[in-house]
């Protein structure tokens, strides 16, 4: 008994490392596990994501998304006729879908703008799609403000694909104007259209003018987050040719073909198949991977944070600034006193500061005189 | 009597006759090619379509050459037109080209007024025909014809349907010019897409009643292609002003990551019948087109607006000659009308003028007398006034001696009172 007490002794003395890993058992928490949690939680949630596509007609939009999603949403689409189409006037339309891979349920809403650029004279033929996202922060507002938050539906567009056609030499006037009135409501990623129009030479030449105008024009297109220092170099490569790569130059296609001996899905011509998934043929790849798996939550997250924040401090700026000319107005949401006042108060104030001052002189004079008359 | 006998032969139509032997006018044909191959052609072309479309990369393959040009921007407040003329030579037969662009075409936000440039260039060329045509001194036949005898209407390869300001512009255009419409960049549309595209197209054009230039199918020799050319309207062009090298020459193409585009290539795209037709075929037809039917359509139009016919109410043949002299004459008393006119109108003013200078002269002259009369009675009333201020100042004078006087006396008595009291006192 006294040999095997001594041989404990002597454990306990001479591994100390096996003490301290007992130690560390022991200092274990167990929060490491939170982002299972979160992964589980979500799950059960379920996603959604909200994708407007805008362009002029014939662009390939529909097919795009078709290639996208691997669905086909637009089954039955009538497509107007050149006459209809000269006074037309922009729509919106919007279908969703349900779709679920590996048990992660998305609910995909897809925005569609019908009209866009097609009518002889397209004025202002943005202001309904403006309108439309303006609608959604304004009722997503109203529930946030609400008493009762528990069933919040979010319709606010997360992103916009703006589709540059690729005949042109560049961005044109209406590109532009759109992109103008749009950038500061919602993501924009610009793609240019129809790719397999274009040689390799030429695509370069498209997009360096593109990035040029984009630029020039001081369009601000949605950014990709930079990457943190401790992610792996391949995260990293990727990121970077991403970067470079924009705008991204996309095949839509909804047909399966054969090409070298494996079915793809691919446009057919005399002179070759293309391959919408090859990444020497288009930049597809890398809209599917940026768009769904790497970018999604982050282009949510740029909507809820920037865009929509934006919205809603302009909103109550302009609601306050308007109940301090007129009272009588009442506010369907509760507001907090703003902590500096503009400048149209601040002048108000002194106007009244004065004013106040004066009369109080006056009824001193008054005062004053009373008293001698009295005296 | 030489008027019945032409009467009688005209009723009976004209003879043929069977010739007994050559005669050699067979050769009036090649008379009339010497003559031409001579003279020169031209060959006006108008091309119409978006910017960056392939307008000037097709010439350059339709013709074979580099025809200088530059990148247009998109940023134009309008549409220009921008001809350029140049002298091309093969076979020893010269042609003078001119091919005019359109720059700026569908890139505004507005585009109403797009066709108005297009059709006011078309008029003008039409315009000055006509003012040649109707010189007295005229030399037709040394004249640069620029009117414009194809236009080659360009279509972005949507794959869906004609765009609305394709089908305003054309039908605008189409009474006017012979349109020829192209499907640009073909090589974006699969073969499949491209024959309903076609379709679509060729079906809203008719729909709408756009009359597109048809191959003529007339002549026997030419007919059948012809026909079946019709059939292929409108044509899918890919232009390319590259070389790429495919078995073992070097040929017109595009390559690309998955394929080379041949831009000769039957299969490939329409570019080969395309040419076939407007240069190798018709081009002739296409001259001849535009004089006799869209030219004297305007012609006629235009004439018809100053107010000339054919016929005068008596439905006699009218000479323009009769016609123009009328006109002139008509002109120029209204010219006389107008300057009589204007001449009493001028005379109205002047009168006008006059008399109210009088009445101003008048007026200050009836001022000028109140005036003088005012002050002659200030003056007057200035006289009164010193005069009655001098007999006072004078009695105040008076006065003042006056007291004086007495002053002086009340003194001396005062003065005597008291050497009298004293000498009471005294006593």
């Amino acid at each position: 008994m006294d040999a095997i007490l001594q041989e404990k002794l002597a454990e306990k003395l001479l591994c100390p490392r096996a003490r301290s890993s007992r130690q560390k058992d022991r200092q274990y928490v167990g929060f490491a596990t939170l982002p299972n949690q979160v992964h589980r939680k979500s799950v059960k949630k379920g996603f959604d994501f909200t994708l407007m596509v805008a362009g002029e007609s014939g662009l390939g939009k529909s097919t795009l998304v078709n290639s996208l999603f691997l669905t086909d949403l637009y089954k039955d689409r009538k497509l107007l006729n050149a006459e209809e189409r000269i006074s037309q006037t922009v729509e919106i339309t919007k279908h969703t879908v349900d779709i679920e891979e590996k048990g992660v349920k998305l609910k995909l809403t897809i925005v569609d703008t019908p009209g866009f650029g097609d009518a002889v004279n397209n004025n202002e033929c943005w202001k309904p799609i403006t309108d439309y996202i303006d609608q959604q922060f304004e009722q997503y507002f109203r529930d946030e403000s609400g008493l009762n938050r528990k069933n919040i539906l979010d319709n606010r567009v997360h992103c916009c694909l703006y589709f540059i056609p690729p005949f042109g030499h560049g961005l044109r006037p209406i590109d532009v104007e759109f992109m103008k009135a749009l950038h500061e409501k919602v993501n924009i990623i610009p793609l240019i259209a129809k790719a397999d129009c274009l040689t390799p030479n030429e695509i370069k030449k498209l997009k360096d003018r593109v990035r040029d105008e984009i630029e020039k024009f001081g369009i601000k297109v949605y950014q990709f987050p930079e990457c943190d220092s401790d992610e792996d170099e391949e995260f990293k490569q990727l990121d970077k040719e991403l970067k470079e790569c924009t705008p991204l130059a996309v095949i839509g296609s909804n047909t399966v073909v054969e090409a070298r001996g494996q079915r793809v899905r691919g446009r057919v011509y005399p002179w070759g198949i293309v391959e919408v998934e090859n990444q020497s043929h288009c930049d597809f790849v890398k809209l599917r991977s940026m768009l769904i798996r790497s970018h999604m939550h982050d282009l949510k997250d740029v909507t809820c944070d920037v865009h929509y924040e934006n919205y809603r401090a302009q909103c109550i700026q302009d609601m306050t600034s308007k109940l301090t000319q007129d009272n009588r107005v009442d506010s369907p949401l509760p507001i907090l006193p703003l902590p500096t006042p503009d400048a149209e108060t601040e002048r108000l104030i002194k106007m009244k500061d004065e004013e106040l001052k004066r009369m109080q002189e006056m009824l001193e004079k008054m005062q004053q005189q009373i008293h001698e008359k009295e005296q | 009597m030489a008027a019945t006998d032409l009467d009688i032969l005209a009723s009976e139509g004209m003879r043929s006759l069977c010739l007994g032997g050559h005669v050699g006018f067979d050769s009036l044909p090649d008379q009339l090619v010497s003559k031409s191959v001579s003279q020169g052609f031209c060959f006006n072309i108008l091309c119409v379509g978006e910017t960056g479309i392939g307008k000037s990369t097709l010439m350059n393959t339709l013709f074979n050459t580099t025809f200088e040009n530059e990148e247009a921007s998109h940023y134009m407040d309008g549409v220009l037109l921008r001809p350029r003329t140049y002298d091309l030579q093969e076979s020893s037969v010269d042609l003078k080209l001119t091919i005019v662009d359109t720059v700026g075409f569908g890139d505004q936000i507005n585009k109403e007024e797009s066709y108005k440039p297009i059709v006011d260039y078309i008029d003008t060329q039409f315009e000055n025909y006509l003012q040649e045509e109707l010189k007295i001194r005229r030399s037709l036949f040394n004249y640069h014809d620029t009117r414009i005898h194809v236009c080659l209407y360009f279509i972005a390869p949507t794959g869906h349907s004609l765009k609305s300001l394709d089908l305003v512009t054309m039908k605008k255009l189409d009474s006017k010019v012979n349109i020829i419409p192209i499907i640009a960049k073909a090589d974006t549309i699969s073969k499949s897409e491209l024959h309903k595209f076609k379709i679509k197209v060729m079906s809203e054009l008719v729909s709408n009643g756009v009359q597109i230039y048809q191959f003529p199918a007339e002549d026997e020799a030419i007919a059948e292609i012809n026909s079946s050319m019709n059939a292929h309207l409108p044509f899918a062009v890919v232009g390319s002003s590259e070389e790429v090298k495919v078995g073992n020459k070097m040929v017109r193409a595009r390559q690309y990551p998955w394929g080379v585009v041949q831009v000769e290539n039957e299969s490939h795209c329409d570019f080969v019948r395309l040419r076939e037709m407007l240069i190798r075929v018709n081009m002739e037809d296409l001259r001849e087109q535009t004089h006799a039917r869209h030219y004297e359509l305007y012609r006629r139009c235009k004439l018809e607006e100053m107010g000339f016919k054919d016929t005068d109410p008596d439905n006699e043949p009218f000479s323009l000659q009769e016609t123009y002299e009328a006109k002139r004459k008509e002109f120029l008393g209204d010219l006389q009308h107008k300057e009589e006119g204007m001449r009493q109108m001028f005379v109205n003013r002047v009168k006008v003028t006059e008399a109210e200078l009088k009445e101003k002269e008048r007026e200050l002259h009836d001022r000028f007398e109140l005036l003088k009369r005012t002050h002659q009675e200030e003056k007057r009333s200035v006289e009164e006034k010193r005069r009655d201020l001098e007999e006072d100042m004078n009695s105040f004078n008076r006065r003042k001696v006056a007291a004086e006087t007495l002053q002086g006396q009340a003194f001396q008595g005062s003065a005597q009172l008291s050497i009298k009291k004293d000498k009471d006192k005294k006593n």
